[in-house]
């Protein structure tokens, strides 16, 4: 009788997980930055929800918290592997969480692809990681153009965060190109969780800076804004995507407006045709608008989709190849193109702060940046 | 960079400024220490609950700002006799060292409750101000130097602050009661004092002097979490150790130096900048050895 209950029970497993293919989905849903986890996750339910099937065969989605830890984040990819069999994995969303996991992916010979990590170390030396979003480098030459070519800016005092990789990492590919365009720049340092800037920003002001680039995070990026508005500065303040967080608009008040900060992705763009679909599906779905990383949420699952289709059939490593020759692919967030080494080319959007909300200004192209 | 008198100047406004909150902050902190010998790590903590206060009266029971911050004030008050009660009362009789423990235990205790009741993300407190934060940012200009607003605010309040201290402590009998505990807690019972209440007296005083440093640095520094009060304890400590813990213009002076000084040493050593915090440390370091009870500190004959 129990042979007979087991066999049942395997039966219907099986029937049940037939002609199922699984993807793992590791974001950090609790912890410290659960919000940023949050919001990828709105994505890929979305667009899990307009593409649920490929290659004839259902989706399922495994989701597993990272809890926001750098070692949870390696094991949770090996639990999605070993315990739930994913095919392939969309995670994570910090540099370094994406950093301990694709090790883990590597090994396992399982695809990995990042919605949101920047972090040019991500995906360096590593066949089975890619990403969808920008990395630093680009990030820092769109702002290098944007300051030069848009603005007209010529001295720039940079406030570089010597506490995080992405801030001092920004700053030295945003000098790059921007000594290029024949610019000047003095480096200006502070540490997280700073918050007296009046004694930097005089230097700057002595430096005689028509603009200000803040290359770390929200919290300090407002504060900056404010002290140097107190002290007189009346050009331009400029940051990466360390200043996409309403509590920006919070901290900073009047004094954050008119920043201008590179980002992945906003409502009002319409960079692709894709991107308003995407933006009118999200509001019908969330009853709101879209986020940057919602976006790269659902641009990571619909090239994983793309990639599975071009293959024919769910194998981890042909994936893994498939995802690192697409090429021009109409996501949400833009035109992308994944090169040979797992990093995505695409356009950088530049949003300004107006009215205490965030305005889309102008895109940047990969050619702009990278020629010259 | 050239230096020139206008940066210099400048900056010496700018150490004011500073220095000005780590003075008021230190008021509160050189105080406790002064009726009890207790080194209260819990300070900067205590001063972060109070911009909590304030925020939450203001945000969630609606209260017109000004009446948000006295509600701030007297409810860290109320917090501070209460920690008093709860975690350095069972101590009196025990070694210094066991309360200096304990000071610490309750800083890490006010953190962490705060990061699970308020949550660890930024909040701002241009919402507590609403339609006055124009007044935070309002700057004068003499000569091509330019001063925020906030700067004489701070002075004034730093101040008014030691003039009432200064009334409870030498014109008042609770004041009286005071200086006898500080100097000897077993006679001063014997007296017929209620010496636990004049102590939990002590420490609401000096948390509403912590709310009133709390509130002004947010009005500096808007962008507040569970960990703000980390560093302000830190230097208001140092500030304090300076001046000569436990003397009350020590701690005035210590703070407005210590201020001045950090800014002044980024001023001429650019290339430091990145180490401001470490010349807090540099300074308690030399002030230690040097002279290590502060600039105007009374030399204590220790009792054996």
């Amino acid at each position: 009788m129990k042979k007979v209950v087991v066999a049942l029970l395997v039966l219907i497993i099986s029937l049940l997980t037939f002609g199922v293919i699984k993807i793992g989905v590791v974001l950090p849903m609790t912890g410290g930055i659960s919000a940023f986890g949050e919001l990828v996750w709105e994505g890929v339910q979305l667009a899990h929800e307009e593409m649920p099937k490929v290659l004839g065969e259902d989706v399922t989605l495994v989701l597993v918290d990272n809890r926001s830890e750098k070692i949870e984040a390696a094991n949770a990819v090996s639990r999605a592997i070993d315990k739930e069999g994913v095919v392939a994995i969309i995670g994570q969303v910090a540099s370094s969480h994406s950093l301990a996991g694709g090790q883990i992916a590597e090994t396992k010979g399982v695809p990995m692809l990042s919605p949101s990590s920047t972090n040019p170390l991500v995906t360096q030396g590593k066949k089975f990681v890619s990403r969808v979003c920008f990395i630093d480098p680009f990030q820092g030459g769109a702002l290098a153009v944007f300051a030069s070519d848009l603005l007209g800016v010529k001295k720039v005092a940079v406030f570089v965060d010597i506490e995080q990789d992405y801030s001092v990492g920004l700053t030295n590919f945003f000098i790059d190109r921007f000594k290029k365009s024949g610019g000047q720049v003095k480096k200006i340092y502070y540490k997280t969780g700073d918050q007296e800037f009046s004694a930097q920003i005089t230097q700057a002001l002595a430096f005689g800076a028509d603009a200000i680039l803040v290359t770390g995070y929200y919290p300090e990026i407002a504060l900056v804004a404010q002290q140097a508005k107190m002290l007189g500065f009346t050009g331009y303040f400029l940051a990466g995507d360390g200043a996409d967080a309403p509590e920006l608009v919070q901290i900073g008040g009047e004094a954050v407006e008119g920043l201008f900060f590179t980002t992945h992705f906003h409502p009002d763009a319409n960079v692709t045709e894709r991107s308003k679909r995407f933006v009118n599906e999200f509001v019908r779905k969330y009853k709101k608008k879209p986020s940057a990383l919602a976006a790269l949420g659902y641009d990571a699952y619909m090239i994983l989709m793309e990639a599975i289709s071009r293959v024919g059939k769910a194998d981890p490593k042909l994936i893994a190849e498939a995802v690192r020759s697409i090429k021009n692919f109409e996501g949400a967030t833009g035109i992308i193109t994944i090169d040979e080494n797992g990093n995505a080319l695409k356009s950088v959007i530049v949003d300004v702060v107006k009215n205490g909300e965030f305005a889309f200004q102008t895109v940047i192209q990969p050619d702009q940046i990278l020629g010259k | 960079m050239q230096l020139n008198a206008i940066l210099v100047t400048q900056n010496v406004f700018n150490g004011i400024m500073v220095g000005g909150l780590y003075a008021l902050i230190a008021v509160g902190y050189t105080m406790v220490y002064g009726i009890l010998r207790l080194i209260n790590f819990a300070h900067g903590d205590i001063m972060m609950m109070g911009i909590y206060f304030a925020f939450y009266g203001v945000i969630l029971m609606r209260m017109p700002t000004i009446l948000g911050i006295v509600f701030a004030i007297l409810a860290t008050a109320l917090l501070g006799f209460v920690v008093d009660r709860v975690a350095y009362k069972p101590l009196r009789n025990a070694p210094r060292i066991s309360a200096l423990i304990t000071a610490i235990g309750m800083s890490f205790f006010l953190e962490s409750f705060a990061v699970v009741v308020f949550g660890a993300n930024y909040k701002s407190f241009l919402q507590v101000l609403g339609k006055n934060k124009a007044f935070v940012f309002k700057t004068f200009k003499l000569g091509g130097v330019i001063i925020p607003q906030i700067t004489f605010v701070v002075i004034g309040i730093t101040i008014v602050a030691l003039l009432i201290l200064f009334y409870i402590v030498y014109r008042t009998k609770i004041g009286m009661a005071m200086r006898a505990i500080s100097a000897d807690i077993p006679t001063t019972s014997l007296m017929g004092i209620n010496v636990d209440l004049v102590i939990g007296f002590t420490f609401a005083l000096g948390s509403a002097f912590a709310a009133i440093a709390g509130i002004m640095w947010a009005m500096r520094y808007p962008n507040f979490y569970p960990y703000t009060g980390f560093m302000p304890g830190l230097k208001a400590f140092i500030a304090a150790v300076f001046g000569g813990i436990g003397s009350l213009q020590g701690a005035v002076l210590g703070g407005f130096l210590l201020g001045i000084i950090e800014v002044m040493l980024i001023t001429f050593f650019p290339s430091l900048m990145q180490y401001r915090d470490a010349f807090a440390f540099l300074i308690l370091i030399i002030i230690l050895l040097i002279k290590p009870s502060g600039l105007l500190g009374k030399k204590s004959i220790e009792k054996v």
